[in-house]
């Protein structure tokens, strides 16, 4: 009878693991080292397009001159500068943190709801946001609070409550994905509706700024709206990374999920909670930016794989790149007035999205 | 066989022992009060009719339906993912995943609360690969494997959670007859080599009769006989509690049940 070859014990040969294990394990560099070079690019051209040009070389020198003991001189006028740190790149790094944001918590959010169509404002976040910034902007709502300005404040307010809304509803139904689904259906209907009639309730200028809101927009002054989302980002981000090998596990279904060993619920309470705050976040500061959270997942996992151990961290990348670069033409396409980014969200990632599908098709069929 | 796998395979405590499990959907009571004991080593079947609670049971063991009664491991601690695994009637296979993910997944009860896996994880995974034959197969996406592969990876992913308990929910009911057999002998070897105790929901007598060392006979809920194939697999047990006459023959040492004959209507013409 063969002997034993239960492998508890003998693991001195540590890498004779099977390569598809090896590749099952982790992130793969190459794609992590291409997405970091596309990043780096589009953040370059980000910051060197625009109404008064900066030199390459001058943005480089003036980044690096902030390194100690490199010896760099920055070779940019005042000007320049000024127009780098208080403009360019406030905005470059605000429009990456919500694109990434938005990516990762949709990445989440298609995880934990096991559904194609699932993006972050699922639970009704964008209208709990929209409706909350409504009031602030239309009606003169003051919430603002220390460091807090009054329509981001409502904006992550409403929202907040629109996700507890719907979790809150679907708890009675037995929190599952689809019941969690439909209460968040039945928030974002209600908070549409209710945003809705306060918007008829304005005058003409005041709506048209509500409206302006909605479509998203990534108007920065100085660092302040970076610093407000940060946090969020950070502990959120990191809550969503750790818990990217439960959404793989979260695909089998939540009975074998269990049997696997993992608390489906937990899980997914977890994973919605730390997707939600982190939308909210980023909504508040930029309003509502469409098509994102819902695409950039999926581009990932067309490309490269369907393991959200892969897509979540790259979602992230991918989300951050595809802001900033779409935010590049809100800026400079009809300058010197702005497109509002959100729209040009979608008017970009839709083709590109098609282009993808249709690509996976064609190599699989 | 030598004395130190006598005394690997066949310790004298039980593996896991069920004591009144009972198991209610709304008003109506699907298992009641059954009580069962598996021993280190040994290969117990379940059989019974559709709907007598054999899933329900081993679904109430592995805690995912509620259920009264106590179910208890060998050293008398509740069973967890760690110790018992359970090969599920209908897996999920996952669109896009990979048959080394999907094994990956098995050593979930394994992690931190990082929920990273180490070395000694992808390890246990290339083994259990490797055991199982599957090592050419490890890149393909479960969704396009075949029912009789897919049924492999399923108990990989099971081997890789390293539980002494196997729980397996009619393994090969949705297999041809030659992979039933390969299904069988694959578990039958792994519980010999393992020294795992293996129990499990069957469909087909003749096979729970071939691999088991000892059948629970289930209907309605209720324990109606247990004891060795022979002494349970009679043709009149089964027949009453199957509803239909069944016959039970002896083939150079092994049960077979079969259908009783039909009677047939033959015309003079075929005869002669």
């Amino acid at each position: 009878m063969a002997e034993a070859s239960y492998p508890t014990t003998a693991l001195t040969d540590s890498d004779s693991a099977h390569p598809a294990v090896r590749r099952a394990f982790g992130l793969s560099v190459t794609a992590t080292l291409i997405g970091l070079v596309i990043l780096f690019a589009v953040g370059l051209l980000s910051a060197t397009s625009g109404a008064a040009g900066l030199p390459v070389k001058g943005v480089f020198a003036s980044l690096f001159g902030w390194i100690p003991l490199l010896g760099v001189e920055s070779t940019l006028s005042a000007t320049q500068e000024s127009i780098l740190f208080e403009i360019r790149l406030p905005r470059l790094v605000l429009g990456m943190l919500v694109g990434g944001s938005l990516g990762v918590a949709g990445a989440a959010y298609q995880g934990v709801f096991r559904n194609p169509l699932a993006d972050p404002y699922l639970l009704g976040v964008s209208a709990g946001a929209g409706f909350g910034a409504v009031l602030a902007l239309g009606f003169g709502l003051d919430l603002g609070w220390g460091p807090f300005d009054t329509v981001p404040a409502a904006a992550f307010i409403g929202a907040l409550v629109a996700v507890l809304a719907s979790m809150a509803i679907a708890r009675g139904g037995g929190a599952s994905p689809a019941t969690l689904l439909l209460g968040g259906v039945a928030m974002a209907a209600l908070f549409s509706a209710a945003q809705t009639y306060a918007i008829q309730q304005l005058d003409e200028n005041r709506a048209r700024e509500v409206l302006s809101w909605l479509f998203g927009q990534l108007n920065t002054t100085g660092w302040k709206q970076i610093w407000l989302l940060l946090p969020y980002a950070a502990v959120c981000g990191a809550v969503l990374f750790v818990h990217r090998r439960h959404l793989d596990v979260l695909r089998v279904g939540d009975d074998e999920a269990r049997s696997l060993g993992l608390d489906p619920v937990r899980s997914r309470l977890t994973v919605i909670v730390a997707a939600s705050l982190l939308t909210a976040a980023a909504v508040s500061v930029s309003g509502l930016i469409a098509f994102v959270g819902l695409v950039v997942p999926h581009i990932v996992r067309l490309l490269i794989s369907h393991s959200y151990r892969v897509i979540v961290p790259l979602s992230a990348l991918v989300g951050a790149a595809f802001l900033a670069f779409v935010d590049i033409g809100a800026r400079t396409l009809l300058a010197p007035s702005e497109l509002p980014v959100g729209i040009l969200t979608a008017f970009v990632g839709a083709p590109f999205f098609g282009l993808v599908l249709w690509r996976d098709r064609w190599s699989t069929t | 066989m030598s004395p130190t796998r006598l005394m690997k395979t066949r310790p004298s405590a039980p593996a896991l022992s069920c004591q009144d499990i009972r198991v209610s959907f709304r008003d109506h009571e699907v298992v009641c009060g059954v009580d069962l004991e598996l021993g280190a080593g040994d290969w117990l079947g379940i059989i019974g009719p559709n709907g007598a609670g054999k899933s329900t049971l081993l679904r109430s063991i592995v805690g995912l339906t509620d259920h009264l009664g106590t179910v208890s491991l060998g050293d008398g601690g509740v069973p967890r993912a760690a110790d018992v695994a359970l090969v599920p009637q209908f897996p999920v296979l996952p669109k896009g995943m990979t048959v080394a993910e999907y094994v990956l997944l098995g050593r979930t009860a394994h992690l931190g609360w990082l929920a990273r896996e180490s070395q000694v994880d992808r390890q246990i995974v290339s083994s259990v690969l490797h055991r199982l034959d599957l090592s050419a197969f490890a890149d393909r996406f479960v969704s396009t494997l075949s029912g009789g592969e897919a049924q492999q990876v399923v108990v990989a992913r099971a081997l890789a959670q390293q539980c002494p308990v196997l729980l397996l929910d009619e393994p090969t009911s949705a297999l041809d007859v030659g992979h039933q057999v390969s299904v069988l002998e694959l578990v039958d070897d792994l519980r010999r080599s393992e020294g795992l105790s293996v129990l499990a929901a069957m469909h087909d007598l003749s096979a729970a009769g071939r691999f088991a060392d000892r059948l629970i006979l289930i209907d309605h809920g209720r324990i109606v006989a247990q004891g060795s194939p022979e002494a349970v697999l009679q043709s009149d047990l089964l027949s009453a509690v199957y509803g239909t006459p069944l016959t039970v023959q002896s083939i150079d040492g092994e049960l077979v049940v079969l259908p009783a004959p039909r009677r047939r209507v033959h015309s003079q013409k075929e005869i002669s």
